[in-house]
């Protein structure tokens, strides 16, 4: 029989220091989509009940590191940490996604002039603050990010993307840094 | 041009995909006629004016948004999720 190994999504790759800018790779557990078909506030009363994870509002996640939900799109939030209690299942759609995502985490006082370059929102502290999650796109990729901490961000993108990502955050990590 | 998503606020418009015309929300019954389904299907009106049209926020939240837009000054008056707009009647 064959011995497989598995590794992470960004194994090899990080992680990545250059200038104050730091990005390595989270190990975030089981990622579960957790979607309401139409019965929102069943679903979040289960979550409470079962991980006591509050539902998280649009733009926003709450819990922290390895027990947290984002919120991850329009009636849709995403479960990082616990596998889900089948119990989440009778109010929704609950799909396993755990290995479809590279989870990093880019963090350093430089950390908001990289996403800066690389992404069409305002994430500087004024309009982005510690527990406020969006969707958008970095350089050409869907996107998650979350900020986490005063200079933290967590970033998600498709698992394929991962040595994309790496790449285009090392381009403006080394970019950033070169200005000094 | 941005567009103002009411879920993700103002954002770029590189985040998000054009559709068309925003009569996919008026779909006819099955039994409603050759002329209404010709209608729906093939025949567009092309305003120099206001417009409502679908856009789809794929860079963002992934949610179907019904855009006013005024085709000449590109002027953006309205943004509304396409399932507010369905539940009232438009």
């Amino acid at each position: 029989m064959v011995e497989l190994t598995a590794k992470t999504a960004c194994d090899g790759l990080l992680p990545l220091i250059i200038g104050d800018a730091e990005l390595v790779e989270v190990a975030a557990g089981a990622l579960t989509s957790l979607a309401p078909l139409g019965d929102a506030a069943g679903l979040g009363a289960a979550l409470e009940k079962v991980h006591g994870l509050r539902w998280p509002d649009p733009l926003r996640a709450t819990g922290k590191q390895g027990l947290r939900c984002i919120w991850f799109g329009r009636g849709e939030a995403l479960l990082m940490g616990p596998v889900p209690d089948p119990a989440l299942a009778d109010h929704g759609a609950v799909v396993d996604q755990s290995d479809a995502w590279a989870v990093v985490q880019l963090k350093g006082l430089a950390a908001v002039d990289v996403l800066a370059r690389l992404v069409p929102v305002d994430l500087r502290e004024a309009s982005f603050k510690r527990g406020h999650s969006l969707r958008t796109q970095l350089y050409h990729m869907s996107a998650s990010i979350t900020k986490t901490g005063a200079d933290s961000f967590m970033i998600l993108v498709f698992r394929s993307m991962a040595a994309t990502l790496v790449h285009d955050m090392k381009t403006a990590m080394e970019a950033v840094a070169a200005r000094g | 041009m941005r567009i103002d998503c009411p879920l993700c606020g103002s954002r770029d418009r590189r985040e998000f995909y054009y559709q068309g015309a925003a009569v996919a929300l008026a779909r006819p019954a099955p039994d409603a006629g050759e002329a209404a389904w010709d209608d729906y299907l093939h025949l567009r009106d092309n305003p120099a004016g206001q417009t409502r049209e679908l856009w789809h926020h794929e860079g963002g939240c992934s949610a179907w948004l019904v855009v006013t837009r005024d085709t000449v000054s590109h002027e953006i008056s309205r943004v509304v999720l396409a399932t507010d707009a369905r539940e009232a009647g438009a």
